[in-house]
């Protein structure tokens, strides 16, 4: 059973993370928490190709015959959303700084001129 | 046609990978000449558009078997292509594609003068291409992770564009906004592949429907995936609970970035008619089932639709800026679409409703996708045209521009018809469609969608006499600059066609695309 | 832009710098055959950028020379799709051909040659490229921004 744990810390992490988002007035703290939501979905695509007791999925001379391996797609695929995040959080950080040196503030409780 | 057999085997990966090869090519050319960007951007765009020409060819010819494109694939090497990344292109993706392939055609040639003073050109040029990429890419996929990635970098590439104005605040702020939301959704995205893929163990979205179709139809974890999917790709639309950050980025982005912005979002509408048709409208011939009751969620795409052309159209009529009104009327008629695909979802299972009015009322909601994305794109070019002359988008500063802007006000007038739809404009019929069939299918509901046309309406007679009549201004601007009117005229051109021949146009056009949502269930019925 | 740091964080950022290049290098080159790759490997050269921009301030490096092989990297990967367009879009038709990473591996448990691969290889190249550009120029747009200080 203790193989789910992962399942609900990848819920738990989201969780948090949107919660930051939501009650946050921080930007820095809302691109913390969208970070947060992030790594919960990777943790969730890591956890579903966990096979108890499977090796690292290469080709070679398996020790013990009939071992299962890790599924490799989804490791692939945490790759790619990784390599997503970086972009994505680069980015947000990217326009806090200039959004910090237009407005002189990074409370999104005083940075909202569009709503005037 | 004498298309080389070249292009017509790889046209699905070449409409993908032109924009992509010329914005990474826009950056190196961009060094040695600053004005050599934007050839690049539209000599690769246009090929682009050929592409999709020589695929949408091939996809009616076949029409409604899908045409499939296998990625790395050798002939007989021997592994299921299934695994493989492939791209499965039918009639509404082809649709879509025409859709960006015009609108982006348009929006980068209205930008050869509507960036010309600013620096920083080919990284503008590299985003734009960068946003079709991301949009053909998720029309064309047949795989759901590759339609995440490309999700993300069309999102990605539009904020940097609503960011590209760099001397104000707002566009930070709206593009900040904007990232959040589309990352957030991107998360719950990533999340329900990873549901469908620790179920069955495949991402192809063909064989995730036919796997679910064997499990006995659709478990409680893909219902969950359901509400998840439903919810990113609403928002991605910019449909109205999720809808926040939508006026904001159409608003701040530049002119020919809106436009482009209008048709990237659709391809949010595009993924939630594929995943309810495809995946959880299955039909299993064997059994007589389909995966999933598609009655609910008929209801609450009609639902959210509704929301959206009410709610969309009173916000924009207190609006005092041309923008921000364009961005909340693009709510207001994204709810059309839903409201026609949504009523076609509902009545799926019932082959009687569906001959009578539910194919008419999906005819309409997919006409609607792609006369919105022509007339919106050009009034936000008209806007943008205007914003470029004044340099403001209030309403209040504006008037009389009819005296010297003489396209731009004739462009405006063609859009607005549309918009309302007025007779004989494209709006009109697909309008007509969708009135038609929904009527049978909830009475209120089409009178609630004729007072949202009427709404809409009377807010851009509000527009047109307040910035385009009036006494002639101390200075009156001159007309938009001749790129940006090449531009306009593109779209003005297909929406002038699309009115003379609407019949022709649903035959052609809408009907293969209605026909590969119902393939294989109803395929003879259209 | 930031002042450079102490002399001995500058001597010591030296000395690493080049250790952790190589190791970078090593994780791109070798990205077919063992754990790594190209996202990877070129994350772990861009911190040896991260380190210099750090202790010697940020004017070591131009913008230009990082957002161009940035581009040349994302042309290599395209490049090395299209090469197998005579199969298919990233079909890999240089593996078993002889020449370039083309030396003929057996099925089974080989020993690891690095001239194998076909195209895998060359996109580890690629994307190694991309990552250093990438990462680099957004490590020194960042470090530009933190240390300017000004608001209008």
């Amino acid at each position: 059973m203790l193989w789910q744990l992962p399942f609900v810390v990848s819920v738990a992490l989201v969780a948090i993370g949107l919660y930051i988002c939501i009650v946050k007035t921080n930007m820095v703290k809302i691109v913390m928490g969208v970070a947060l939501m992030e790594s919960g979905a990777n943790l969730f695509l890591v956890a579903l190709g966990y096979r108890e007791n499977g090796t690292a999925p290469i080709f070679y001379q398996n020790p013990n015959p009939g071992a299962e391996m890790v599924m490799p797609t989804t490791q692939a695929l945490t790759l790619t959303s990784i390599v997503i995040g970086v972009a994505t959080t680069a980015l947000l950080l990217a326009f806090t700084v200039m959004l910090y040196k237009r407005y002189g503030t990074v409370d999104t409780r005083r940075a909202r001129r569009l709503r005037e | 046609m004498m298309v080389p057999e070249f292009f017509q085997d790889h046209a699905p990966i070449l409409v993908v990978i032109l924009p992509l090869l010329g914005a990474f090519l826009t950056p190196l050319i961009g060094k040695a000449s600053s004005r050599a960007p934007r050839y690049v951007a539209a000599l690769f765009l246009l090929g682009s558009l050929a592409m999709v020409a020589v695929l949408a060819d091939k996809v009616w010819s076949q029409s409604p078997i899908p045409v499939v494109y296998t990625l790395g694939a050798h002939s007989g090497s021997g592994i299921n292509p299934v695994f493989r990344i492939q791209l499965v292109v039918d009639g509404l993706g082809v649709l879509m594609a025409i859709i960006m392939g015009i609108v982006s055609t348009a929006a980068v040639l209205y930008s050869w003068s509507f960036i010309d003073k600013y620096s920083g050109q080919d990284k503008y040029y590299t985003l734009l291409q960068l946003t079709a990429v991301g949009a053909y890419g998720m029309v064309l996929t047949g795989d759901i992770f590759n339609l995440f990635v490309f999700f993300e970098i069309s999102s990605i590439a539009l904020c940097g564009l609503v960011a590209f104005r760099t001397e104000r605040g707002e566009s930070f702020e709206a593009a900040f906004k904007y990232m959040l939301y589309s990352t957030i959704s991107g998360v719950f995205l990533l999340f329900a592949i990873g549901i469908f893929y620790g179920e069955y163990g495949v991402l192809n979205m063909g064989v995730i429907s036919e796997a679910m179709s064997s499990a006995g139809g659709a478990s409680v974890l893909d219902k969950i995936a359901l509400g998840l999917l439903v919810t990113v790709f609403s928002l991605k639309a910019g449909s109205v609970p999720m809808h926040m950050a939508t006026p904001d980025a159409y608003s701040e982005a530049p002119g020919g970035i809106s436009a482009i912005f209008v048709a990237a979002s659709q391809t949010g509408l595009y993924a939630l008619f594929r995943t309810s048709f495809t995946i959880y409208g299955h039909y299993n011939p064997n059994t007589g089932a389909f995966n999933l009751d598609t009655y609910t969620l008929g209801w609450i795409v009609v639902i959210l639709g509704v929301l959206s052309m009410f709610i969309g159209v009173t916000m924009a009529l207190v609006q005092k800026d041309i923008k921000r009104l364009m961005a909340y009327h693009a709510i207001s008629q994204t709810g059309y679409m839903l409201l026609g695909v949504g009523v076609g979802i509902a009545v799926l299972s019932d082959p009687a409703k569906m001959t009578a009015f539910g194919v008419d009322a999906m005819r309409g909601g997919i006409f609607h996708i792609i006369n919105h994305a022509l007339y919106k794109g050009l009034l936000f070019l008209t806007a943008g045209a205007v914003f470029y002359r004044l340099q403001t988008r209030n309403l209040n500063e504006m008037h009389g521009l009819g005296h010297t802007m003489r396209f731009t006000t004739v462009f405006f007038m063609i859009g607005a018809l549309a918009i309302a739809g007025m007779p004989p404009m494209n709006g009109f019929s697909s309008k007509l469609l969708i009135y038609e069939s929904v009527y049978q299918f909830n009475p209120i509901i089409a009178v609630i969608a004729m007072l949202v046309s009427v709404l809409t309406l009377a807010s851009f007679v509000k527009v047109f006499y307040s910035a385009f009549l009036g006494p002639k201004p101390e200075n009156p601007p001159e007309d938009a600059p001749t790129s940006m009117l090449i531009g306009m005229t593109i779209l003005v051109a297909v929406i002038i066609v699309f009115s003379l021949f609407p019949g022709l146009v649903v035959e052609r056009l809408i009907d293969p695309a209605v026909r590969a949502l119902l393939f294989p269930w109803l395929a003879g019925g259209v | 832009m930031m002042r450079p740091m102490s002399k001995i964080v500058r001597s010591m950022g030296g000395v690493l710098y080049p250790l952790i290049a190589v190791f970078g290098g090593y994780l791109i080159l070798h990205g077919h055959l063992t754990p790594g790759g190209g996202f990877q490997g070129g994350a772990v050269a861009a911190s040896a950028v991260a380190l210099v921009v750090v202790a010697y301030g940020g004017t070591l490096y131009k913008k230009g020379v990082l957002s161009t092989v940035e581009s040349f990297g994302l042309l290599l990967f395209l490049g090395a799709g299209l090469i197998g367009m005579s199969a298919a879009f990233f079909a890999n038709t240089l593996a078993n051909a002889g020449g370039l990473f083309g030396d003929a591996v057996s099925f089974g448990v080989t020993d690891a040659g690095l001239n194998t691969g076909g195209t895998v290889p060359l996109m580890n190249i690629a994307v190694g490229c991309e990552v250093i550009g990438g990462l680099g120029l957004i490590i020194l747009a960042l470090s530009k921004a933190a240390f300017t200080r000004e608001v209008d």
